[in-house]
């Protein structure tokens, strides 16, 4: 099963401008270079089953799947599941940090109120 | 003693008023040194405004938390300013303050570590829903069966902690629906929990946080956290 040379130009130019478009992103500091990872890896390696789908197939084969393109899904939305899984504990730390900042700024206006800032460290506990 | 009571209020211009006077009035009449600490959690109405002038610690955050992050919040302050005992109270006027030289006597008589209010020791006041009274008595169950304590009324948020508890509290609190979670995690951590009978209120004013939609996901959320709690066990600090 080899792709015509149609899909596989389409398949190029899709994946040159995915590539651009991430980087785009990271020059411009709206995406962070350890999450980009994923995406050039993953566009890296679309791409090369495009050219390459006897790869896949070989695979497949070694794997006892019959239809080769289930692979390809299977592997994709594992590789999606586990990411996003990341993604949520990320966004929990993320959450919990935004919590504490809220905290401190609200002790500290309070704090400031009250005189206490000079004696007030990060957890110090007045007894 | 110095007791702080937290009032986490959001969007409690209603009531938060009378709540905190009430709180003064009965700390002058039974001699009890008491600070009321006002968490606005970024209320949108005049809650703010309102504190700024009663007699109270008025903590406002400047991004709304939620219960658990405005609780703590509190307990965080009344932990690091030295306070002895901390009570949490909620802002809709439900929790009488009345009841809390009751709970001082409680903990001060049992050397109870954390001692929570509860409206089914003697079912008096307040009763609330047939729905809702099922679901604390599964949280019973489920609080037994986990760590064998018996406490009667788990969403209970009328509770006295005492530095131990606070210093618990100060490291880590659940977010939503904290109170069955947070039993379970004072049990973890070696504080003993007991409760007082006290007469509670229907609210004041305000709509409930838990609708008929959201209990399903409110029995489910809080019986995994109960469970993740226990297993959890002590926190590292």
């Amino acid at each position: 099963m080899i792709l015509p040379v149609k899909i596989k130009v389409i398949v190029t130019l899709i994946a040159i401008g995915f590539l651009a478009y991430v980087s785009r992103l990271i020059l411009k500091r709206r995406l962070k270079e350890e999450y980009a990872i994923i995406w050039f890896v993953s566009t890296f390696i679309l791409a090369l089953l495009s050219f390459r789908s006897d790869l896949l197939d070989t695979v497949a084969v070694l794997l006892g799947v019959a239809f080769a393109p289930n692979l390809l899904f299977a592997g994709i939305i594992f590789v999606g599941m586990v990411y996003l899984l990341h993604l949520s504990v990320k966004l929990s730390k993320q959450q919990e940090q935004t919590k504490n900042l809220t905290q401190e700024i609200a002790l500290l206006k309070q704090a400031i109120l009250e005189n206490k800032v000079n004696s007030l460290g990060p957890d110090k506990i007045e007894e | 003693m110095k007791i702080a009571v937290v009032i986490p209020a959001f969007n409690e211009e209603e009531n938060i008023a009378s709540v905190v006077n009430g709180l003064n009035s009965m700390a002058v009449a039974n001699k009890l040194d008491v600070t009321p600490v006002v968490v606005n959690d970024c209320s949108l109405d005049n809650t703010a405004a309102i504190i700024a002038n009663l007699n109270c610690v008025a903590l406002n955050l400047p991004v709304n938390l939620g219960i658990g992050g405005a609780v703590q919040t509190g307990i965080k302050y009344a932990y690091r300013n030295g306070f002895d005992v901390a009570f949490q109270l909620d802002g809709d006027g439900q929790h009488p303050a009345s009841e809390i030289p009751k709970l001082v006597q409680a903990h001060i008589a049992n050397n109870w570590d954390v001692v929570i209010g509860s409206r089914f020791l003697t079912n008096e006041g307040f009763q609330s829903s047939f729905a809702r009274r099922t679901g604390i008595k599964y949280f019973k169950h489920l609080i037994r069966f986990m760590c064998g304590v018996r406490v009667t009324d788990a969403t209970s948020g009328y509770r006295l902690l005492n530095r131990k508890a606070m210093a618990i509290v100060n490291d880590y609190y659940p977010h939503d629906y904290p109170e069955p979670e947070a039993v379970v995690m004072y049990v973890r951590n070696n504080c003993t929990v007991g409760e007082v009978p006290v007469v509670m209120l229907e609210r004041q004013g305000g709509v409930s946080s838990i609708g008929t939609t959201t209990s399903i996901f409110y029995m489910v959320k809080v019986t995994l956290a109960v469970v993740f709690a226990y297993f959890v066990s002590v926190r590292k600090r």
